[in-house]
């Protein structure tokens, strides 16, 4: 909290206060980084314990034991191995892929007429985007189930969370909009200029500097659907073969009753890829969690 | 929809000068088709997934309809329903006063406290930012199962620790009194998203504030509360409303953790009473699937949508007014 590090005050003569100003620096690097290392281990640990627990035994999975007597890398096996859990797999990927591409498609021309083109109402629809965006799903799900259910027929597939992905994503236009806003005007009349039409403009010129934020919002709609656990038990609970990762994760305590061996091995490869994807994109992603708040 | 958002159409004749020539209509009128075909995305979604099943809910919630039978009016039954008589609706909503009261309030306190520490931190930066932030993408499921097995009584390494020292565990999401202790304390482990808003926030305090403060002789508390706290108040207010946003969704961890630790297996038409242990981690989106599609109640389900409807929309329009910022960016 203290300054110290930059402005060592000079009352004293200048020897004698520059070693308490060094000593008084010393001690706060020490407290600082004794606290980050007690924040490290509250944000680590839990993830250490769910690995270890998922290569015990399943007899010492009962016990209260922290660290498995012998490494069961078996376990990750048995859970691929179990009926379903690679069409969860499927399905989880069809339902971010897909659902990521048409949101990103589909958000792109609307975020752009926000940030750039001037329009009566345009305010009021920033406004209705931004309402939207704050909208639990449950508000609108009955409505919206009998639709899909009653009548086109869909329920037991993820069809109705895919396709209204192709009709602009709230969120994503927020967050590219924001974006958007900060390309510099010049650039857009510069190509218009040169004979581009808007949606040349937008896909030779304003793309290209957009890309940031662009990978921010795929990224956060790739999470939303992986994470999404609500659409997926509205929508496909009756049919096994439609269930997602998060969705059948769940079923794993059921089936395996008291197995927290194997549950938290299926846990393990729920959370992985999630990880390794921000390990790649790091840097958009905490743009774009910063975009969210910050800017504007 | 389309009338209001056409550019220019209605661009004031009168004041053309002499305008509304055949070639500046025209052009007016090019320009108000091209932007309705770039927002017609939106306007279709906008109408079909919106605006449509809003109306829809409003009127679901003056009908009888079990999905089976023709809906039928009932005038305010499920109204009276809902509030007087169904019993999972009043634990809900203290629940939810309860999460934004504490959970809310501990997460800021605590986001902006990693916030501040991040910038301190001069060795390892990059390193302690990951970790920290980690939590925060870990699938919400694959968290709140992972909590549950950390504080599950039985062989929870968090109690077998706390019992190794000498420390009564409590009973965590078997425990009415502690599940949502236990829910804040899985929400404060995910602080990630805060941490970075906050962090950015605090690296764009103009440094010449906290040297004048510190020529007059400031102590760091007093840095914090007068140089600090007034230049991030905007997002601390921000952090407080979408909290609350968010609180209002509250959906998958409390639902999960109540399944895991009640041992209900999972499967089409499980008959699963939510709020585990003791309704205490009921909130109101779960009640809209219980009553919708487990008592198939969908008038009565409607009534809690709205609840929930004009509770979001509420704090939605409060952070609008305090953040004009949000709205009019860039320009």
């Amino acid at each position: 909290m203290t300054q110290v590090l930059d402005k060592p005050v000079r009352t004293l003569a200048p020897a004698a206060g520059e070693r308490t100003a060094r000593r008084r620096a010393l001690l706060e690097w020490v407290a600082v980084h004794s606290l980050g290392v007690a924040a490290a281990l509250f944000f680590t640990l839990p993830f250490v314990f769910v690995f270890l627990t998922s290569l015990m035994s399943d007899t010492q999975a009962l016990s209260r034991d922290l660290v498995p007597h012998t490494w069961e890398w078996g376990n990750y096996r048995k859970v691929l191995d179990t009926p379903g859990f690679l069409t969860w797999w499927r399905n989880t990927l069809m339902y971010a892929g897909l659902g990521t591409v048409l949101t990103v498609v589909s958000s792109i021309p609307v975020a752009y007429a926000l940030a750039k083109f001037r329009f009566r109402g345009r305010n009021l629809a920033l406004m209705l985007v931004i309402s939207m965006m704050m909208l639990p799903p449950q508000v609108v799900v009955i409505p919206m189930y009998l639709f899909w259910a009653k009548q086109l027929d869909l329920s037991g597939t993820l069809w109705p969370l895919i396709v209204p992905m192709a009709f602009g994503d709230a969120f994503s236009i927020f967050l590219l909009r924001q974006f958007l806003t900060t390309v510099p005007d010049e650039y857009v009349d510069a190509a218009k200029v040169d004979g581009c039409g808007e949606l040349r403009t937008l896909v030779r010129v304003v793309l290209p500097m957009a890309r940031p934020g662009i990978a921010a919002v795929a990224l956060f709609q790739f999470f939303y659907a992986w994470n999404d656990y609500f659409g997926p038990q509205i929508y496909a609970s009756e049919n096994p073969g439609a269930w997602t990762l998060s969705y059948g994760l769940e079923s794993f305590k059921g089936a395996h009753h008291t197995d927290w061996n194997l549950t938290m091995a299926a846990t393990v490869l729920v959370m992985a890829p999630v990880i390794l994807v921000f390990f790649f994109a790091q840097k958009a992603f905490v743009e774009g969690v910063t975009l969210t708040g910050v800017k504007g | 929809m389309s009338g209001t958002l056409t550019s220019g159409r209605r661009g004031g004749p009168g004041s053309g000068a002499g305008g509304g020539t055949r070639a500046r209509r025209a052009r007016r009128a090019q320009r108000a088709l091209r932007t309705f075909a770039f927002m017609s995305p939106w306007l279709i979604g906008f109408g079909v997934f919106f605006a449509y099943p809003l109306l829809s809910t409003v009127y679901f919630s003056f009908m009888h309809y079990d999905g089976f039978t023709a809906p039928s009016w009932n005038g305010a039954q499920n109204w009276r329903y809902v509030f007087a008589h169904y019993p999972l609706f009043w634990p809900a909503l203290r629940n939810t006063l309860w999460l934004v009261a504490v959970m809310v309030a501990l997460r800021v306190v605590f986001g902006l406290g990693v916030g501040l520490l991040i910038t301190k931190i001069r060795t390892g930066t990059g390193v302690f930012r990951t970790l920290f932030y980690l939590p925060y993408l870990a699938p919400p499921v694959a968290a709140t199962m992972s909590f549950a097995f950390l504080l599950n009584p039985g062989t929870g390494p968090v109690n077998s620790v706390l019992e190794r020292i000498g420390v009564k565990a409590p009973g965590w999401f078997d425990d009415p009194s502690w599940s949502k202790p236990a829910l804040t304390l899985l929400a404060l482990w995910g602080i990630g998203d805060l941490m970075v808003i906050f962090m950015a926030a605090l690296l764009d305090v103009p440094r010449e504030q906290y040297e004048a403060a510190e020529l007059d002789g400031a102590s760091p508390w007093q840095r914090f509360r007068f140089v600090t706290l007034p230049n991030i108040s905007p997002i601390v207010m921000f952090a407080v409303v979408t909290g609350v946003i968010q609180t209002m969704q509250y959906y998958t961890q409390p639902l999960i953790a109540g399944k895991v630790a009640s041992g209900v297996i999972q499967g089409a038409g499980t008959q699963f009473e939510p709020g585990y242990p003791d309704r205490s981690t009921l909130t109101l989106p779960q009640l809209v699937y219980n009553l919708g599609f487990q008592r198939f109640d969908h008038g009565s389900a409607c009534v809690v949508a709205l609840v929930l409807f004009a509770l979001s929309t509420a704090f939605t329009a409060l952070l609008m007014r305090r953040r004009g910022g949000l709205v009019q960016a860039g320009d």
